[in-house]
């Protein structure tokens, strides 16, 4: 474990200007720093305490909801806003982590989070994302919890954030502040694919803050579901998940939203099923239908073909259960 | 909050009620500090990766664990660990109702099932069983004796069966 100097921030602008010099983290809740810390993965000379900055409200904004980076994820779990307006957002927070670590975890920390790839965290065999060049372990080795899509040679590992999936289901936005001032981007794009550099898990920039993340307004957001498919029933990382929204009116889906987790490099939309259940009647056939088509693109290395029907399945436990909600 | 400018920092923390002033490494952990600078050994060092919930103590009434902590962020905060859960030397309810359901054999967990409890009952997630079971899985036990953790909890606050 490096030793590190500490520094409390007193605003954005003092961090930001902190921020500015190679070889500083922020840290806020500081649940997944700590475990990088401790593990030898991040080694930072300066940390920077971001945790008292006012950026941890929840508040409606042009009919949508913005989330302030800093919004511990048990509050925003209860906040009735998201509780009621956007269910597959409170639904994938309460299935992350546990009840300790969502008290002190951030929103914009959730999303910087690093893969749980047992050969990045270990740190005993090759990682290109933990040493660039050394290799990957995961291409020939224990790979039944990598992706099925996004993955090259130089790395497979899923991205593990519940709730990236459904923000990217909703066409959420990310807020990123630096020195220069302030740039947003479609969360999808937020979160980089491994073909080259899977060292960078995203394209922030040395210097840049996760100021806030805009979820805009849809009629689907209400009608929406995390399903979350695990090896023990709680406190553990998804195998697969599936995060849907419908917006249904007149007998017929007008626009539907699937993303899913467990089996992407980063979280992975699924724009086929989406095409197949726009338009169509909200019934067991369509969902069946759109549901087979979760898998396609999909590559599987040896021990993970099984995520192809299992995710399958999941789209269409996860779209039956929306149909069913009030 | 002093900076001495060389790798150690003085803050103030309150501990169960009492306002305490610390010095220490910008590195150190809460639970690091309140088991090696504080001797508040009642708090457990399990896993220390934020797995097993041993070193679960509230800050300003929440739980967290306290090995995924710095000690200098809770500056100015309130903290309260399982020894002051009993100040006149009875039994804070939640302990009572673990000796009252056999809820522990080694004991190791046990601080942290109690505190995590605690949190839990606080949060209002103490509804049903089934609820206890999904909001205390932030604390394991190896001798796996939750079946009468959860009775214990579920006793305490008066979850109905």
């Amino acid at each position: 474990m490096n030793p590190f100097t500490y520094r409390r921030a007193r605003d954005a602008r003092d961090a930001l200007g902190m921020a500015s010099n190679p070889g500083v983290s922020f840290i806020a809740g500081g649940t997944d720093f700590m475990q990088l810390w401790k593990a030898g993965i991040s080694a930072p000379d300066l940390v920077v305490d971001i945790s008292r900055l006012a950026l941890d409200t929840v508040e409606t904004y042009g009919g949508g909801v913005r989330i302030g980076a800093l919004a511990r994820m048990s509050d925003v779990a209860d906040h009735p806003d998201i509780r009621d307006g956007y269910p597959v957002m409170a639904q994938a927070l309460l299935a992350s982590a546990s009840p300790q670590v969502r008290n002190a975890a951030t929103i914009g920390g959730n999303l910087l989070q690093r893969t749980r790839c047992v050969y990045f965290r270990s740190g005993a065999l090759p990682c290109n994302k933990r040493e660039p060049g050394s290799g990957c372990s995961a291409q020939e080795g224990e790979n039944r919890q990598h992706a099925i899509f996004g993955a090259s040679t130089l790395c497979a590992a899923a991205h593990a954030s519940d709730l990236a999936v459904a923000l990217v289901a909703l066409d959420a936005r990310v807020r990123l502040a630096s020195r220069d001032g302030e740039r947003t981007l479609a969360l999808e794009d937020f979160f980089r694919s491994p073909d080259t550099q899977p060292e960078c898990d995203t394209v922030i920039t040395p210097g840049e803050l996760i100021v806030a993340i805009d979820v805009p307004a849809g009629a689907w957001a209400r009608h929406s579901h995390y399903l979350k498919i695990r090896d023990r029933a709680s406190f553990e990382f998804a195998v697969v998940s599936a995060a849907v929204a419908l917006d249904v009116a007149d007998g017929r889906i007008r626009m539907a939203r699937v993303a899913a987790g467990g089996v992407g490099t980063k979280p992975w939309r699924l724009r086929a099923c989406e095409a197949a259940l726009a338009g169509a009647p909200p019934d067991t056939a369509t969902f069946t239908m759109a549901a087979r088509l979760a898998g396609e693109g999909a590559r599987p290395l040896r021990r993970n073909a099984f995520k192809v029907e299992l995710l399958e399945r999941a789209v269409l436990r996860a779209l039956k259960t929306v149909r069913e909600e009030p | 909050m002093t900076d001495h400018r060389d790798d150690r920092i003085t803050f103030t923390v309150a501990i169960n009620g009492h306002s305490r002033s610390i010095t220490t490494h910008a590195c150190a952990t809460l639970l690091d500090v309140l088991r090696e600078e504080l001797s508040l050994t009642g708090t457990k060092k399990g896993c220390d990766m934020g797995a097993c919930g041993a070193c679960t103590v509230l800050v300003d009434g929440r739980r967290i664990k306290s090995c995924l902590a710095l000690a200098v962020m809770q500056d100015g905060r309130d903290v309260q660990t399982i020894e002051g859960l009993a100040p006149d030397g009875g039994f804070h309810p939640l302990q009572q109702a673990f000796i009252d359901h056999d809820a522990l054999q080694c004991g190791y967990c046990t601080p942290g099932q109690i505190m995590s409890a605690i949190g839990l009952i606080r949060e209002g997630r103490a509804t049903s069983e089934a609820s206890i079971r999904e909001y205390m899985s932030g604390n394991l036990c190896r001798c796996g004796a939750y079946p009468h953790i959860v009775a214990a909890i579920a006793d305490a606050a008066g979850t109905k069966p």
